[in-house]
């Protein structure tokens, strides 16, 4: 199903953003085991989330995936091996440095975190050379972003919309970004595992 | 990027013209912020606004409140101010006058949650507290205390999680959509234009609160800001930060130790 260029694509590409939204929690667990202990690129992932109490995304992932799974600080070097997730109640933003910087700025489509914000400033710092995939969801979270991405070259994956818990968020993200690949949650973890395994 | 170009020119043209310094700031947070900018203040481009912002210095005023005001939410992060209530306020007693720096305090809502909690404990009458920005505008709404009355709802449920026996509403009178703070609480409080990518240090304190602030800055005005507040504190005292900052990152780091690293309190060495 993969064309030859999408797949160079994927395997030039230096990050992976995620963001999900409405029945997160199932399709990450579909999709983040499938990233290696080792793995190649750094895997940013922004789920909506209620802003007066710590994430326990972090604690929920751990024991189901290889990768470190963890929450960024301030400055943290954005390195690979580590699946990232947004904290709760801040906007995750990269920097061009290829560092994590937050903000507490109002929220972008009624989220803190949002998608759009991490995905915008993802685009500024990897430009062509990123990757991302909009999840199953009930708003227009993350369609601005994936746009953008695409714009400037990157490559962008949705959840088949019919497959989704939560088909708005894949259906706007369609509609706004003209993905090169629509795909099901098993054929998108197979293109999580082809963009992060390590180099043989 | 011809928008990176034009932020650079943007930010060095309002220090040469207004000496507010953003040149440090964090750069993803500012690109965002004058995206929102330059459509409010129906601005074409970055270039069209600075030429705006040069010559009018109310367009200026204006652009200050989108690079500036963080809203914040009263007694954000409850834990936090159960630490303080429980861990450091002890400590806090033992002096016979407190003072206490609120550093980029924006709208006040971080210094009403200090001033009402050290009421509570007892402590405010013998405690004077600095409450520093850079933004005329933001600190004239701290020194009102006037907050929309929606917003109390969540005040309210993290200043019980803060672990406080009274009720909120002690402290405020709603009239007119807005809740109106008691004005004794802000008896000892000095506001004050202060910048800390600019300013030097005005005062010796027992405590310093920073929170989400830092975020904004690059790691080289987190080292300056830092060295103020590091400055600022008599030995044992305390600095408070974000609960996504820390000193891991920063020149400083040797100069405080963990008080209660999960919550992000740290007390110079």
């Amino acid at each position: 199903m993969l064309s030859r260029d999408l797949e160079q694509q994927l395997l030039a590409s230096e990050a992976l953003v995620i963001g999900a939204s409405a029945g997160a929690i199932e399709a990450l667990n579909r999709l983040l085991p499938a990233v290696p202990e080792a793995a190649r690129i750094p895997v940013v992932v922004v789920v909506h989330l209620p802003p007066n109490r710590p994430s326990l995304l972090p604690e929920v992932f751990a024991s189901r995936c290889a990768a470190l799974v963890r929450e960024p600080e301030d400055k943290q070097p954005i390195t690979p091996g580590s699946i990232w997730f947004a904290p709760s109640n801040y906007h995750l933003l990269l920097e061009a440095d290829r560092s994590f910087a937050f903000s507490t700025d109002l929220p972008v489509n009624f989220s803190r975190p949002s998608i759009d914000v991490l995905f915008e400033s993802a685009a500024d710092v990897f430009a062509d050379r990123l990757c991302c995939i909009v999840l199953t969801g009930a708003n227009d979270d993350g369609a601005r972003g994936a746009s953008m991405i695409r714009e400037r070259g990157g490559l962008v994956i949705v959840q088949n919309p019919d497959s989704a818990e939560a088909k708005e968020m894949p259906n706007s993200a369609i509609a706004r970004a003209n993905p090169q690949i629509v795909a099901t949650l098993p054929e998108i973890a197979d293109l999580i595992r082809l963009a992060t395994r390590a180099a043989p | 990027m011809p928008e990176d170009i034009e932020i650079r020119l943007l930010l060095d043209a309002i220090y040469l013209r207004y000496h507010y310094d953003f040149r440090s700031y964090s750069a993803a947070s500012i690109k965002r912020r004058l995206a929102a900018a330059k459509t409010q203040l129906n601005a074409e481009t970055l270039s069209a606004l600075q030429e705006r912002v040069l010559r009018e210095p109310q367009v200026f005023t204006r652009l200050l409140q989108f690079l500036t005001v963080g809203v914040s939410d009263m007694f954000r992060d409850p834990s936090f101010f159960r630490v303080l209530r429980e861990k450091v306020v002890p400590e806090l007693r033992t002096y016979p006058s407190i003072r206490i720096w609120i550093a980029g305090c924006s709208t006040g809502e971080e210094l009403y949650s200090f001033a009402i909690l050290l009421r509570e404990e007892g402590l405010l009458d013998r405690t004077t507290l600095y409450a520093t920005d850079i933004n005329p505008e933001a600190l004239r709404k701290a020194e009102q205390g006037l907050y929309p009355i929606d917003r109390l709802q969540a005040f309210t449920e993290n200043h019980q999680l803060s672990g406080s026996k009274c009720s909120l509403s002690e402290y405020y009178t709603a009239a007119y959509g807005s809740a109106a703070f008691d004005r004794t609480l802000r008896k000892n409080v000095v506001f004050s234009d202060h910048s800390l990518a600019t300013d030097s240090v005005f005062a010796e304190v027992q405590l310093v609160s920073c929170r989400n602030v830092l975020i904004y800055f690059d790691r080289s005005l987190q080292d300056r800001a830092l060295g103020l507040m590091k400055d600022s504190l008599c030995r044992r005292g305390f600095l408070g930060l974000g609960s996504k900052e820390s000193l891991m990152f920063s020149a400083h780091v040797g100069s405080f130790r963990d008080f209660v690293a999960s919550e992000r309190w740290f007390q110079r060495c």
